[in-house]
């Protein structure tokens, strides 16, 4: 790790949150990546689909903008097929059946001391780090 | 459209910070999740940047109304389910896989590459079928 990264890490998570606070008091709503995004394709949440997709896009196109003036792209993203596919689906499924993932569960749930929100962040945690442990420690997947 | 306005800049900052804090790295969050490796701190530096914000939102939105009219969110469920615990592990260990979940899947579209766009066409495909899923899961045999 870069001694700076701690600073970066720290202010995007100020501005994560910023977001978070916006979404929520001009909006109204937890600013839950999984849930706005799942409400648009299995169609619960078509009747906001409008202010979902405005999210969505200002979430892809932002970065953009800033990659010239930014250290390092690479995402070390794997290249394994088979480990894409399965991570994607397991996080789709996982994140509905949950209903939230890190920053609805995690930002925002946790923030107000929702014990739904602590309970769900304590178990992909947990299953996130055993999961590394396994598949690269022991099986050299990832 | 006022709704849709403020949605796209909470959705700009949410993916810009998510990209400055480096959260887009897959690499930073499987170091992370990595206690046993080479340990990366900086996803708790992000979190705990993030709730600040977010804690003051929850205090000022006592007792008053969302700008745009509606109300806000009902307080937390306190029942904790099997759905909740089984989701969160199955989602846990994908994101420890491929070290993305569904905020930095978004924001890395436009750079990520081919293997961000394969995650995510899984993971809509995951989110698609999951509630069919749990209809099934649930009927009785």
């Amino acid at each position: 790790m870069l001694e700076t990264d701690w600073i970066w890490g720290f202010v995007g998570g100020l501005m994560i949150g910023t977001a978070g606070a916006l979404y929520l008091l001009v909006n109204g709503r937890i600013m839950g990546a999984s849930g706005i995004l799942g409400g648009l394709v299995d169609g619960s949440g078509m009747r906001t689909w409008a202010e979902r997709l405005a999210f969505l896009l200002g979430c892809a196109l932002m970065p953009l903008p800033l990659i010239p003036i930014y250290r390092e792209v690479d995402t070390h993203v794997t290249t394994n097929i088979a480990v894409l596919i399965a991570a994607g689906l397991m996080v789709g499924i996982g994140t509905r059946l949950a209903n939230g993932c890190t920053s609805g569960h995690g930002v925002c749930g946790m923030s107000r001391l929702s014990m739904r929100g602590i309970v769900s962040t304590v178990f992909y945690i947990l299953a996130g780090g055993l999961t590394v442990v396994v598949f690269r420690h022991m099986l050299g997947v990832i | 459209m006022r709704r849709a306005m403020f949605a796209a800049l909470s959705g700009a900052l949410f993916g810009a910070g998510l990209f400055v804090s480096g959260m887009t790295d897959t690499k930073k969050v499987q170091g992370w999740l990595d206690v046993f490796g080479d340990w990366d701190p900086t996803l708790a530096f992000v979190m705990g940047g993030a709730m600040i914000p977010m804690a003051l939102a929850w205090i000022v939105a006592r007792g008053r109304r969302p700008v745009l009219g509606g109300d806000f969110p009902a307080p937390p469920r306190p029942e904790v389910g099997r759905d909740l615990i089984i989701g969160s592990s199955l989602f846990g260990a994908g994101w420890g896989l491929a070290g993305l979940c569904p905020g930095p899947a978004v924001a890395s579209l436009g750079y990520g590459g081919w293997g961000h766009w394969l995650f995510f066409a899984a993971m809509v495909a995951g989110m698609w079928a999951a509630v069919p899923l749990m209809i099934r899961l649930r009927a009785p045999a």
